[in-house]
């Protein structure tokens, strides 16, 4: 496969590290060579964080650099429409589910927070690719990731990589009693 | 996916995605390390995390999390006298607490061996600065490894734990952020768990002296002077040190260490341009010979570092001492600060040789959107307590914030807490505030971590001396900011230091405890503090939340309530309580306030922002 750059992020709490430890062992799984890096520490208390992992043959760095990266997947809405700005190539794909967390600047009416049509408007003039996910009745928030996993799958954006490879890896990276709703929140948002 | 903890004490040989600060942990099992201290702080935590993912009885070594990091490098070095081979890890700014008992280290003959881990951080990602650490080596004739990556980190750990133990010295592993950071597939070899010995094996007679005081400092330092000199030789040949990218062109080449050379790597990797990299993984002392000859078969060597102009001075020495002609390039100014990614490290290249690196920088149109700071956790019981605080507060009061989440008290909407230096510095600079001042109140934090790591001297300073300041004390029972370890006041080690048993053996003559979430009680306790002529205590007292939700989790349970705001809230009332600033409140189009059922915990910390009652509670449950 040629080199692809994936740029993860959200809000810290949101689990951004297991979906990108998932992609990171899927893409294993497929063979490739993978380096990525975590946003650890202070940034984490409600703040943007954020997850780099970058695959292809021979990888150097962990960082992606600004405007580099292929594929954006976000799980809220600002924090994709933040990262596609910053780090998505022009053509290139934004992910995200369509959570809201409001920002301080936001809850104290100081600044709008960005609608659908916003982040569409202000990303297709860079002739960025961009997809929204809402899982209907999902059963527990937390799994949002889980489901932004599925329509990954669905999307083929990840080449080589198919929903089989990440079924397997979410069967060894959920715990047992919840594996049963994760795989059906999988499929659910693989025919969204 | 692998559990860690079974990874890391796995018997064969196994390779597998890691993150560096967790190679690390596989590689002391390996160099059979025997005891193991810090004082938590970014970017390291992880590298605890991963010890404690061990089962206790599964783990060879002694671990503890030691009261700061001076603590912890003098139980390392206590260890390493007596035959155990040790080692210390704590965060760039970390070093400087230790640095007391750290400096003396390699004059002393340590007969287990010592390594001592650093986790700096150019980009300043989460410390009160970026310094460079590689002075310290240089300071203590201590040598220093730089990895670069998880891999390296691994390997470069085995060896310099072979060389401490060899030479009886204490040698520098030093990580930096996206160092410790990186996860990459590493290759790890067999692992035999044994039982160690723990015989003391101190012998003061034979080894010493171990006391450097006057006369017999010259020949303690003449003996780590020799050993460095030993070390430079290892330097000349260790793998480590090693030209990386050998096009044999005898033009250019770059002289790298550390996460700049995997930048180089990578901006070689994607040109045509022929460069020839010396990459220095044992970068302290340096080997002269082989940057030597380095610099001799090239006609132009740039010089590719993070932070300060630490090799490059060496290296410029070198090349006057020996007459050479070769031209020697290094950054700009501007370059003193920030990481050496690999676009600021090709826009330094393509400055410095613009004939061979053309491409041009494809940077992106920067585009603002809504800003996100960090902030308090829903039910965060600082949030509560500085909201009771801006009640109290007088117009003129000087705020001195300290390090630990409540320094997040300095952003918006709270903007409580106006200078920072360093752990447990609020004390000392509030009393330097409040000398000949009647007029400005000075209200001074501590978290209680900090108040034990680093704070009581400043205290005991405070209560000595009745210099007229009032000190909150953010109390969380927890290490929380990175990663919520315990502390002596947090009852998980040992039965709880009390820090208001502490404050009164210190003579303090205000101490009033109360709930973070009891506003008004607060308010009354913090306005008889400000009253209070001289040393005035109030411990703001709240678990962390994050850690008691974490908890409840893992056992499989939920927070039981969210809040609800009345239908018949006012828009005005609606404002006011917004000023609380929990995140899980959304304030919806037509100015209402709602509670955003992902984030809500149902804490009720924010029920003293509605005046009239407006904010109840609800099971969760009742919640689609």
């Amino acid at each position: 496969m040629k080199a692809m750059n994936i740029y993860l992020c959200g809000v810290g709490g949101q689990g951004i590290s297991l979906l990108s430890s998932v992609i990171t062992s899927a893409c294993m799984e497929a063979g490739y060579q993978v380096m990525g890096v975590d946003t650890h520490g202070l940034a984490q208390r409600g703040g943007t964080v954020v997850s780099h992992l970058r695959i292809g043959k021979k990888v150097f760095t962990p960082m992606i650099p600004d405007g580099q990266a292929d594929l954006v997947i976000a799980l809220e809405r600002l924090e994709g429409l933040r990262g596609a700005l910053s780090m998505l190539k022009p053509g290139g794909t934004l992910v995200y589910y369509q959570t809201v967390l409001q920002p301080h600047k936001v809850r104290s009416g100081e600044m709008a927070y960005p609608s659908d049509v916003e982040v569409l408007e202000r990303l297709r003039p860079r002739g960025i690719n961009v997809e929204a996910l809402n899982v209907e009745n999902l059963p527990d928030y937390r799994m949002q990731n889980v489901a932004l996993l599925g329509k990954l799958a669905s999307m083929n954006l990840i080449e080589d990589i198919g929903s089989e490879v990440f079924e397997e890896v979410i069967k060894t990276a959920v715990p047992e009693h919840a594996l049963e709703t994760n795989l059906a929140v999988f499929k659910q948002a693989m025919d969204s | 996916m692998e559990r860690l903890s079974d990874m890391l004490i796995k018997q064969d040989a196994f390779s597998a995605i890691m993150m560096g600060n967790h190679a690390l942990v596989r590689a002391m099992l390996e160099a059979e390390v025997k005891v193991v201290t810090t004082y938590p702080g970014s970017p390291t935590p992880e590298i605890a995390d991963g010890i404690n993912a061990i089962p206790e009885d599964k783990r060879p070594f002694y671990f503890e999390y030691s009261v700061n990091e001076k603590v912890a490098t003098e139980i390392a070095f206590g260890a390493s006298m007596n035959g155990h081979f040790s080692t210390v890890f704590f965060k760039s700014v970390g070093l400087n607490v230790a640095s007391d008992s750290l400096v003396q280290l390699p004059l002393m003959e340590l007969a287990g061996g010592m390594v001592v881990v650093l986790g700096d951080d150019p980009g300043v990602n989460s410390s009160q600065n970026e310094q460079d650490n590689r002075h310290f080596a240089r300071m203590s004739y201590m040598p220093m490894f730089e990895p670069a990556t998880p891999t390296e980190t691994y390997q470069m750990y085995l060896q310099a734990a072979e060389l401490a133990k060899k030479y009886r010295m204490p040698i520098f592993l030093r990580m930096t952020t996206h160092v410790c950071h990186a996860r990459e597939k590493v290759e790890f070899n067999s692992l035999q768990i044994s039982s160690p010995d723990w015989t003391p094996a101190f012998n003061a007679s034979k080894e010493g002296p171990f006391i450097p005081i006057t006369v017999t400092v010259h020949p303690m330092k003449k003996r780590a002077l020799k050993k460095l000199a030993t070390m430079e030789q290892e330097a000349e040949t260790i793998d480590v040190n090693y030209v990386a990218s050998p096009n044999g062109n005898g033009i250019r080449g770059v002289i790298s260490a550390s996460m700049p050379a995997m930048s180089l790597m990578e901006n070689l990797d994607t040109t045509d341009a022929k460069v020839d990299l010396l990459k220095l993984g044992l970068s302290y002392p340096m080997p002269k010979n082989k940057v030597l000859e380095f610099l001799k078969s090239h006609d132009e060597v740039l010089i590719v570092e993070e932070l300060d102009r630490v090799m490059e001075q060496e290296i410029k020495t070198l090349a006057y001492d020996n007459g050479l002609a070769c031209k020697i390039l290094a950054k700009p100014d501007t370059m003193l600060g920030g990481e050496l990614d690999p676009a600021t490290t090709y826009k330094l290249m393509a400055d410095v040789w613009p004939d061979i690196f053309t491409k041009e920088n494809t940077l992106i149109e920067s585009e603002s959107t809504v800003p996100r700071k960090p902030t308090f956790c829903p039910g965060c019981g600082h949030r509560a307590a500085f909201y009771a605080i801006k009640k109290v507060l007088p117009e003129a009061a000087i705020t001195v914030a300290d390090i630990g989440c409540h320094t997040m008290g300095s952003f918006e909407p709270y903007a409580v807490g106006e200078t920072l230096l360093s752990m447990g510095h609020s004390n000392g600079t509030g009393a330097g505030f409040s000398i000949k001042n009647d007029s400005r109140k000075v209200i001074t934090f501590i978290g209680d971590s900090t108040f034990f790591h680093a704070g009581m001297p400043g205290i005991v300073n405070a209560a000595l001396y009745d210099h007229n300041l009032t000190l909150v004390v953010m109390e969380n029972g927890t290490t929380a900011m990175t990663g919520q370890q315990p502390h002596p006041g947090s009852g998980e080690i040992s039965d709880k230091i009390s820090i208001d048993k502490v404050l009164e053996a210190f003579n303090v003559k205000f101490i009033k405890r109360v709930g973070a979430y009891s506003t008004d009680k607060l308010v009354a306790a913090l306005e008889e503090a400000i009253e209070f002529k001289g040393f005035s205590v109030v411990i703001a007292s709240h678990p962390c939340m994050l850690k008691f939700g974490r908890n409840l989790r893992r056992k499989k349970k939920d927070f039981p309530n969210i809040m609800t705001v009345d239908k018949n809230c006012s828009k005005e009332e609606c404002a006011e309580i917004m000023k609380f600033d929990c995140p899980s409140f959304n304030l919806e189009e037509d100015g209402s306030l709602s509670i955003n059922p992902i984030l809500c915990i149902g804490d009720g910390s924010c029920k003293s922002s509605s005046k009239t009652g407006k904010l109840g509670l609800k099971k969760r449950s009742e919640v689609k």
